[in-house]
């Protein structure tokens, strides 16, 4: 949720209240809980990792890197890491690329384009499992419209959620329908604040739309891209875990693994169902350090590549 | 979605524009189709929903009663209820105060601070579970209460930082005023702050009580009691109900689901679209 304009360092620093004791009394209440359920939760993720525990039976054996080396060995959860990398680049790329339009559609100066804005941003308030819910009706084989409709046309009935490639692509289209409404707020409200005057200058010097948008709008788009890139990359791998969770539990199973299961869907399943907790926190440990990686990579990048205009 | 929204910030005036009217309408059709499905379906009875009919019915308060207290969403929602706003309450206090302490103090070590806010971020609370699940139950004893799904989210890095950035475009002779009129610093950030922040306040309160009430892999893990479960997870029950699945009265399940946040939503969109609006710098 930072945005990159959120990041800049403060100009001044300000001083304008006195006391030593009272900013830390303001910040204990956030410092305490950060403490408490984020670092010393992430801290016993790193030991549970080394160890081959089982919270049923409350045993535990140190085995070191045992739990790593297991798990990158592992052709399933190979499989699972694959399948996340493949819906991530396309849940990413197809949200960007459908908000982005519609974003720019819904910016221009027609009639009502307040409406538009706002029948375009509310199914943010729509939860992912409320969009796992509907579309497990949708997409039913017998009942759902989907199917109905298909039938009638063209005398079709595709199993959706049985079919592996069809699984897969249905979670990836809901995901992408799910991240709509927030991309689109970004991407409205930066369209708004870019410079009318050189989109005007472009335009008197004969500039088509089509190249108004891409030498001049999406060049001074890219910082508001490039958060929502990092963003979304975060989203699709840990929001989609009650999306899938409600709409396919994982599967249809192919190869070692079931289709729709993600690293989070396989953290859940590892520490919760089958109770391999010390395999759970291992894979915790891996996502920690892609998330970390993630990060880095968006200051880095951030820094050189981006255009960060006026 | 500004009130400079009008001013046109592409495309020629004088163009044609049925073809964006006739592109957006079919946008928002499409956006809107599974919400739709859903409506019309909550209304209809047990037959007409397994039919292709799209023809409302008189069925939708029927449905709703067999989902509110056949299948306790009516408890549900009333848990969701209570961990959304708290947490959505307890995030605004608290990125507050933080506020306060990073923009109007110097203190030592105030870049650890900053940084161990920072870093919280590059920590999901999904990759956490494990841990989390461990210390929640076992050393603090807190499994089954409202605690476990509303403590470990009351802070904000989120929030600190858009108040920070918020306080940081407030001049500073506003605070010297202030000081030289002998108020402490939580009587300005309750009299001076608090009032100019209602655009950021409004923004935040949409994301946290979103954020709030959609939560679900943390309390499917560590709510086993059915009366505190929150009604995300109660929805993933609704459909697991074994054999025959009542639809009519899922949908009716999910689209009340679906309404508190909506409403929030829609009293704070001025405050939402605007409070990012604004948190550009320009």
């Amino acid at each position: 949720m930072l945005k990159p304009a959120a990041r800049a360092a403060p100009s001044e620093e300000r001083a304008v209240f006195r006391g030593a004791a009272l900013p830390w009394l303001f910040l204990l209440p956030t410092l305490l809980i950060l403490a408490v359920f984020i670092y010393l939760p992430a801290l016993r993720t790193l030991r549970l990792a080394a160890f081959r525990a089982n919270v049923i039976l409350g045993t535990e054996q140190f085995v070191g890197l045992g739990n790593f080396a297991g798990l990158l060995a592992s052709p399933a959860y190979q499989q699972v890491a694959f399948q996340t990398l493949v819906f991530t680049v396309l849940t990413v790329a197809g949200g960007l690329l459908c908000s982005l339009s519609l974003a720019w559609l819904a910016s221009r100066p027609i009639r009502g384009a307040k409406t538009y804005r706002l029948l375009l941003i509310y199914p943010y308030a729509l939860s992912p499992a409320i969009a796992g819910t509907l579309w497990l009706f949708l997409f039913n084989p017998e009942i759902g419209v989907v199917n109905q409709v298909l039938r009638a046309a063209f005398h079709v009935q595709p199993r959706w959620l049985d079919t592996p490639i069809l699984a897969f692509g249905l979670v990836t289209l809901a995901s992408i329908w799910k991240g709509l409404a927030y991309n689109i707020v970004f991407y409205l409200a930066s369209i708004q604040n870019l410079p009318g005057d050189v989109m005007e200058a472009a335009q008197i010097d004969g500039a088509t739309p089509r190249q108004v948008f891409w030498r001049v709008a999406f060049p001074l788009l890219s910082p508001i891209t490039f958060f929502l890139v990092f963003t979304n990359i975060i989203s699709a791998l840990f929001d989609s875990f009650a999306l899938t969770d409600i709409l396919t539990r994982g599967g249809p199973y192919v190869g070692h693994a079931g289709i729709t299961t993600f690293l989070v869907y396989q953290l859940y399943q590892d520490g919760f169902v089958n109770f391999k907790t010390g395999a759970a926190a291992a894979q915790a440990a891996l996502m920690l350090a892609l998330v970390a990686f993630i990060t880095v990579m968006q200051f880095r990048v951030g820094e050189r590549r981006v255009h960060y205009g006026a | 979605m500004t009130s400079r929204a009008a001013v046109p910030a592409h495309a020629p005036a004088h163009r044609r524009t049925w073809p964006t009217h006739l592109a957006l309408i079919l946008a928002v059709l499409i956006i809107s189709a599974p919400l739709i499905f859903a409506l019309i379906k909550a209304t209809q009875d047990s037959s007409a929903v397994l039919s292709p009919s799209l023809i409302p019915g008189g069925a939708f308060f029927r449905n709703l009663e067999s989902v509110w207290s056949g299948a306790h969403l009516g408890r549900y929602m009333t848990n969701s209820l209570i961990v959304a706003l708290s947490v959505t309450v307890g995030k605004t206090v608290l990125a507050l105060l933080a506020a306060l302490a990073f923009v109007y103090f110097r203190f030592p070590l105030k870049g650890v601070a900053f940084g161990l806010v920072l870093l919280s971020l590059m920590l999901p609370t999904e990759v956490l579970i494990i841990a989390l699940f461990d210390l929640v139950s076992r050393d603090l004893k807190w499994a089954n209460t409202y605690a476990a799904i509303i403590v470990p989210f009351l802070a904000s890095a989120t929030g600190t930082f858009l108040f920070r950035q918020h306080f940081m475009n407030i001049p500073t002779s506003l605070a010297d005023a202030a000081r030289i009129d002998g108020c402490g610093p939580l009587t300005f950030l309750t009299r001076v702050l608090v009032p100019m922040s209602w655009n950021t306040i409004g923004a935040l309160a949409v994301i946290q009580f979103v954020y709030g009430w959609d939560q679900y892999i943390w309390p499917l893990v560590i709510m086993q009691q059915d009366d505190k479960q929150v009604v995300q997870v109660g929805l993933r029950k609704l459909i697991e109900v074994g054999g025959q699945t009542d639809w009519g009265a899922v949908m009716a399940g999910a689209i009340i689901t679906a309404v508190p946040p909506l409403l929030v939503f829609t009293a704070l969109q001025e405050q939402f679209s605007r409070g990012f609006a604004l948190t550009e710098d320009k």
